[in-house]
């Protein structure tokens, strides 16, 4: 049963005819208010995943709960397709379990709050938030278990429900559940921020119906959608062929030693409708890297991009929806079924951006980036200080960001929006760690006209025993090049105790342990390359190995570029040695993966990697008949 | 005698104000502005004040001055090639800076990064570290760095930063570099600067690019301000030059060569302390600030007759700590382009601006896109046919003609389409009035909208709409305001430290004894300028927050109550000022992470100059009606000349009035009082 909404006033909205100004003034002033949301939060909440690195994503919807201004797309209708019950004046409901919501969240760390706003007893808006929680309980500190196999040991869920109710607070219900989370005084910070967010956003939405007149908003919000959904629905048409375009990209693992998996995506156009088929994704997982992907939110993600690389000037919002269909069959890693394991989902939700980028892309290799939108790596470290303190660091890296048709990948960077990395000296001041090397590592970009981003290394030595979790992905496969590009570096974890042992870990680990003096390498992985290496203008390259992003080695393996002693470039050495290797290459590649099948990278996956190729994952039997 | 001197260098004109310090008198002089050699125009305008008030200027005993040198040097690339020293492992700290994409989700498509402002290339390690507490965990090693250092040396760097890990807990090793630097003269000629002197405060990344920064813009700054200094002692002995900050308080010149980075909000800071000053007169404390030129707007805070500040000062892509009037600025000036996206079919205006170079098309030299300033001509707010001095005429034909394209795509008339190109700009200048006001916390109701720059009174009738900030204030000559504003401001400076405690882990006398050390720190560049101790005060601020939290709200505290009541007085403040800005107060313990001390001279008490009386009828500085569009219609609006206008005047809506360097605008419905100072005092009617 769906939610049933209930009005004192059911008058409904009439769509009036609006003059161009006032419908860009009413767009101007959403997007003012979605920005004053994040701005609230940010400023008080007390998780440094939201609060440091932007872990967290704002919304305001239409009546129907299409979002008009946002960034991950609107996860009201799934919210309420599932929500058996009312919704009133005053209400706020909280959510954080993935099931309960049709993956409106991915997995529970993510703390959904939304509110229907009401004026005059009818229902005109909605506001929305959620962000990432450090620590929602469940068997490991942060709550991100890599070999949990159901969703009961990620930690307490919280099924839709009125945490405010007639705008009063149900404070049994709040510190019962706070009472399940390792640190409730961020959670309850936290907590509040996005109320705060959401009670702002609110505002706004009211002072706007009451500067302009309720059914002046309401039809400008149907118009907003509607003058999105013309110019993508041109964007479609143009950049869409009819016929099947296929992409594929990996998950290396799954933190249980079974890999890689595969995310197949089709793609073709019938009339004016884009279809995107995930049939021959592989059944999902045992462990927790699958990933309930949300069919409406992959329509933003897809929407997003498509503006990003076409043509940025157009508003996103959910206008376009009805010109995409997902199809995500049941019981695959990207629509597992209950009580399937959620927490890890960070490596697949990361992989669907690439695969929207090869997919998209194909058809237009001008337009078509490299990939890097692989991860976002986690570490985790927590334990007891000398006090006696309980410290818990939950933390977010970034790698090198992919080559595009504009320019080079930025070294080190977020692909996330709006996330930032956390002060070092930060992290020294607050937790029994000393951050040795923060640097990005030399020719870990792929090579190509446009150079990948480097990935990021950070050396952490910990001063207290403790332990710690880890959560990447790229070491087996890699961030893949285009247009003759080379792939970027793979990922590597390696642990050095004190007494000289070096241990490689796993892409992904838990409870690791960890005594005063040990240190950890924690290497990210780089972006892929765009466009042919050869063509590089020399003197960027020589740019690059002067500021030492780029080796001399490099810059000769990898752009045929050969520096002299003194840093210059030496001419006629490079002129040849491009030619010749440009000759013995042949022709560049649409796409280079770096490997030729699965079979072929795992017999060299031991050499490489120094750790034991993933064995091919088993699925339970169910799932492949199904 | 004795004379000061306020010297504002705009675009167009550099606008002179020479105040007589005995008597208040006030002498104005306005000149051509030499964008070659800025000092030229200034000059020039000295030998026209000095005349214009009978005297020599010899008689001046100091000068005042804002200026952009040091934001242009950023925005142009045209800073020094600064070398740079991090501690090892962290060499690439300006590169990763803090991992942010700008743009949203997607944005690292079309996201090209710039290069540091120091080249990897010029950037060194220094084997050492210091541990968060401030403890030396490994000593410099020196042979290697020494080497490294040569080698700088030999690339001809032009400026050195050392920015090293923790520093701002202990200052050894960086203090360590220099000393060996000095002693063995590794680098002859080349200023050092260190982290921990330009901003002792944690985060490293800030502190290294404020550091460097500030090392950037030196050589153009210092050379700029010697120049000056040099051309003012030729004419005035004993002269002092101050230079305007970023905070609005004044440097001396030798402190402004020092730490340039303190000027980047130099020109913006000296409009906010003008409006300030003319508003005061007026009677208005609580104000919006509203200055709109050609290429952008900036806006202001202002409560109790003091600007809000902000710890960040941003110029391009460039974000350094250093404390400025808390600015905010929005690409939307009257050289904004409107243009009609393909795809959309949206009416935008802005980011992109015709600028100076070809101007909007009704300036007739080249432009052909439709300007926010082309909108206002074809709207009849800026009557070509009518112009008070300057020599731009305006070509209203041609202003029609770019407006038309936009008006074609979008199906509408001319006037219409200009009028929507109008409030949609507005639109943009509000949501930067929001960032300051609502944002804050603030209701801009409770606020008077002073306008001002070039373009600021054409549309501040407008946005006082939007904002309901009454009145709206449009005061005389927009651009000696600034000049106003660096003439009345005081001698500043401040000292500060990171001092990351919870409440738990210090005591009231450790605190208060930092906040001495501070003052004292502070006090040298006042006690150098003479300034007499009994004309001293000082401000004490923390930055705090809830521990765990990552926001600082600054707090202002009187030291003897923190004397009295203890830490918990400065917690109790803080709790309110949660409460307001975010609707909560949390139980959880507090922390201090910055303590800083602010001491200023007395500021110069200058009246403005009062106009003559008259009746409500401004008859005698009516011109004629002129032909506009407003609020939708046609209508007939009459234009006045703003010399001519007395105290207690009252210009009924729709009207114009006209002035050398701006035009205001009074929308139907609206009445604008003259006041005693010439302010134009813009309120709906009831």
């Amino acid at each position: 049963m769906p939610t049933t909404i209930i009005q004192t006033n059911n008058k409904p909205f009439k769509r009036v005819k609006l003059d161009p100004i006032t419908l860009d003034v009413i767009e101007n002033s959403m997007f003012s208010a979605r920005w004053e949301m994040d701005a609230v939060l940010f400023r008080t909440a007390m998780s440094p995943g939201i609060r440091e690195q932007g872990d967290e994503f704002p919304m305001i919807a239409n009546l129907e709960g299409k979002m008009v201004v946002g960034q991950f797309g609107s996860f009201i209708y799934g919210f309420k397709e599932a929500y058996d019950g009312t919704m009133e004046e005053g209400d706020m409901f909280l959510t954080t379990d993935p099931y309960a919501c049709n993956g409106a969240v991915s997995h529970v760390n993510d703390w959904l709050l939304l509110r229907p706003i009401f004026k005059d007893g009818r229902l005109i808006s909605y506001a929305a938030m959620f962000g990432h929680m450090t620590d929602v309980g469940g068997k490991v500190p942060g709550s991100l278990p890599t070999d949990a196999s159901q969703i009961f040991e990620e930690g307490i869920r919280v099924p839709p429900t009125k945490i405010y109710k007639n705008d009063v607070l149900q404070e049994d219900l709040l510190e019962l559940i706070l009472h399940n989370c390792r640190l409730p005084h961020w959670n309850r910070s936290d907590f509040n921020a996005i109320v705060a967010a959401i009670r702002m956003a609110e505002k706004r939405v009211l002072e706007m119906a009451e500067r302009f007149g309720d059914d002046i908003y309401y039809s400008a919000l149907e118009e907003l959608l509607d003058r999105n959904k013309t110019a993508m629905c041109k964007l479609i048409m143009n950049t869409v062929p009819t016929e099947k375009q296929y992409f594929e990209d990996y998950i290396c693992d799954d933190g249980l030693g079974m890999g890689p998996y595969k995310i197949k995506c089709a793609m073709w156009r019938e009339g004016k409708k884009v279809i995107f088929d995930f049939e021959g994704t592989d059944p999902q997982s045992i462990s927790s890297v699958n990933f309930f992907l949300n069919e409406e939110m992959f329509k933003m993600f897809c929407g997003v991009y498509m503006i990003m690389v076409f043509d940025p000037a157009i508003m996103f919002n959910d206008g376009f929806y009805d010109l995409m269909d997902v199809r995500i069959p049941r019981g695959t890693l990207l629509k597992p079924v209950h009580p399937a394991a959620l927490s890890c989902r960070t490596h697949a939700l990361g992989r669907i951006f690439d695969v929207l980028g090869g997919l998209l892309g194909q058809g237009a290799p001008d337009f078509l980036c490299a990939a890097g939108f692989s991860d976002s790596p986690h570490l985790m470290y927590s334990g007891y200080d000398k006090k006696g303190e309980w410290y818990q660091l939950y933390m977010i890296g970034f790698g090198g960001v992919p080559a595009k048709p504009m320019g080079d990948g930025p070294d080190g960077h977020s692909l996330w929006p709006s996330f930032t990395n956390v002060p070092n000296e930060f992290l020294e001041s607050y937790f029994p760690l000393i951050i040795e090397e923060y640097y990005t590592v030399p020719d870990s970009g792929g090579a190509g006209y446009h150079r990948g981003g480097n990935a990021l290394c950070t050396t952490y030595k910990f001063l207290e025993p403790g332990e710690v979790s880890i959560h990447d992905d790229r070491w087996l496969t890699y961030p893949w090049g285009v247009n003759g590009g080379h792939p970027g570096a793979r990922s590597t974890k390696t642990l050095v105790k004190a007494n000289g042992d070096t241990e490689l870990l796993q892409s992904k680990c838990d409870r690791i342990k960890v005594e005063d003096g040990d240190i950890l390498y924690h290497v990210t992985w780089g972006g892929g390359g765009w466009g042919d290496p050869f063509t590089r203008e020399a003197e960027r390259v020589a740019f690059d190995v002067d500021a030492g992003l780029v080796t001399k080695e490099g810059a000769k393996e990898n752009y045929g570029v050969v520096i002299s002693k003194d840093g210059s470039v030496n001419k006629s050495a490079t002129t040849q040695l491009r030619k010749r290797m440009a000759k013995s290459r042949g022709k560049t590649k649409l796409f280079d993966k770096g490997f030729t099948s699965i079979k072929e990278l795992k017999e060299r996956c031991k050499e490489e990697t120094g750790l034991e190729p993933p064995s091919t994952p088993k699925f339970q039997k169910w799932m492949l008949e199904a | 005698m004795s004379y000061r001197l306020g010297v504002d260098v705009g675009g167009t004109f550099t606008d002179l104000l020479l105040v007589d310090e005995k008597t208040g008198r006030l002498y104005t002089a306005k000149v051509p502005s030499t964008p070659e050699d800025s000092s030229i125009g200034v000059f020039n305008g000295i030998e026209r004040v000095c005349d214009n008030a009978g005297i020599d200027p010899a008689e001046i005993s100091s000068v005042m001055h804002g200026t952009t040198v040091a934001t242009n040097t950023i925005l142009t690339g045209t800073g020094a090639k600064v070398g740079l020293i991090t501690t090892k492992g962290y060499r690439q700290v300006l590169q990763i800076a803090r991992s942010f994409v700008p743009g949203g989700l997607g944005g690292w498509v079309i996201y090209n990064k710039s290069n540091p402002l120091a080249p990897l290339g010029l950037t060194i390690e220094a084997d050492e570290r210091i541990s968060a507490s401030g403890n030396i965990l490994r000593k410099i090693k020196k042979g290697k760095l020494e080497k490294d250092i040569k080698d700088l040396s030999k690339k001809g760097i032009e400026a050195l930063t050392v920015s090293l890990i923790n520093s701002f807990a202990n200052d050894a090793n960086e203090r360590e570099i220099k000393k060996i630097i000095r002693k063995k003269k590794l680098l002859p000629g080349v200023p050092v600067s260190l982290s921990s002197d330009i901003v002792p405060e944690m985060q490293e990344y800030e502190r290294t690019i404020t550091t460097v920064a500030n090392s950037y813009v030196r050589p153009k700054v210092s050379e700029y301000v010697k120049n000056l200094q040099r051309g003012l002692k030729r004419k005035m002995k004993d002269v002092k030059l101050h230079i305007l900050r970023s905070d609005g308080g004044l440097a001396s010149a030798k402190a402004s060569e020092s730490n340039p980075v303190n000027l980047l909000m130099s020109g913006p800071a000296g409009g906010v302390s003008g409006a300030i000053w003319i508003a005061q007169q007026a009677g208005y404390d609580n104000l919006l600030t509203f200055d709109m030129g050609g290429t952008s707007t900036d806006v202001s805070l202002v409560k109790n007759g003091k600007a809000a500040q902000s710890r960040e000062t941003s110029v391009g892509d460039v974000t350094v700590r250093a404390s400025s009037v808390d600015v905010r600025t929005v690409g939307a000036g009257g050289g904004s382009i409107a243009h009609v996206p393909e795809l959309t079919g949206a009416l935008r205006v802005g980011p992109q601006s015709a600028g100076a170079e070809p101007g909007p098309a009704a300036y007739d030299k080249g432009g052909a896109e439709p300007t926010v300033t082309d909108a206002n001509v074809v709207l009849g707010y800026m009557p070509p046919d009518v112009r008070l001095g300057g020599d731009m005429t305006l070509r209203k034909d041609l202003a029609q003609d770019a407006v038309k394209t936009v008006g074609d795509s979008l199906g509408l008339s001319v006037e219409t389409a200009a009028a929507g190109i109008y409030d949609i700009v507005n639109e943009n200048m509000y949501g930067a009035l929001r960032l300051v006001s609502v944002e804050q916390g603030y209701d801009p109701r409770d606020f008077a909208l002073i306008g001002f720059g070039g373009a600021g009174p054409l549309h501040a009738n407008a946005l006082g709409k939007l904002t309901n900030s009454w009145p709206v204030i449009i005061p005389p000559g927009p651009g000696v305001l600034c000049a106003y504003g660096d003439v009345t401001t005081a001698i500043q400076d401040e000292a500060s430290m990171s001092f990351i405690r919870r409440f738990s882990d210090t005591s009231k006398k450790e605190v208060v004894q930092i906040f001495t050390d501070l003052t004292k720190k502070a006090s040298k560049t006042l006690d150098a300028e003479g300034v007499a101790k009994k004309n001293r005060t000082t401000t004490y601020q923390v930055d705090i927050r809830y521990h765990g939290q990552g926001l600082l709200l600054t707090v202002d505290f009187d030291l003897s109550e923190l004397r009295k009541k203890g830490l918990n007085a400065i917690g109790a403040t803080f709790d309110e000022m949660h409460e307001q800005l975010f609707t909560f107060a949390l139980p959880a313990e507090k922390e201090l992470v910055n303590l800083r001390s602010v001491v200023r001279d007395k500021a110069l008490s200058v009246k403005a100059p009062s106009v003559p009386r008259g009746n409500d009828k401004p008859s005698r500085a009516f011109i004629s009606k002129t032909k506009v569009f407003m609020e939708g219609k046609n209508r007939f609006a009459s234009l006045y000349e703003r010399s001519k206008l007395k105290q207690g005047n009252v210009i009924k809506g729709p009207s114009i009035v006209l002035e050398m360097d701006s035009t205001t605008v009074v929308l139907p419905g609206h009445s604008g009082r003259v006041d005693k100072f010439g302010n134009i005092l813009i309120t709906p009617d009831a």
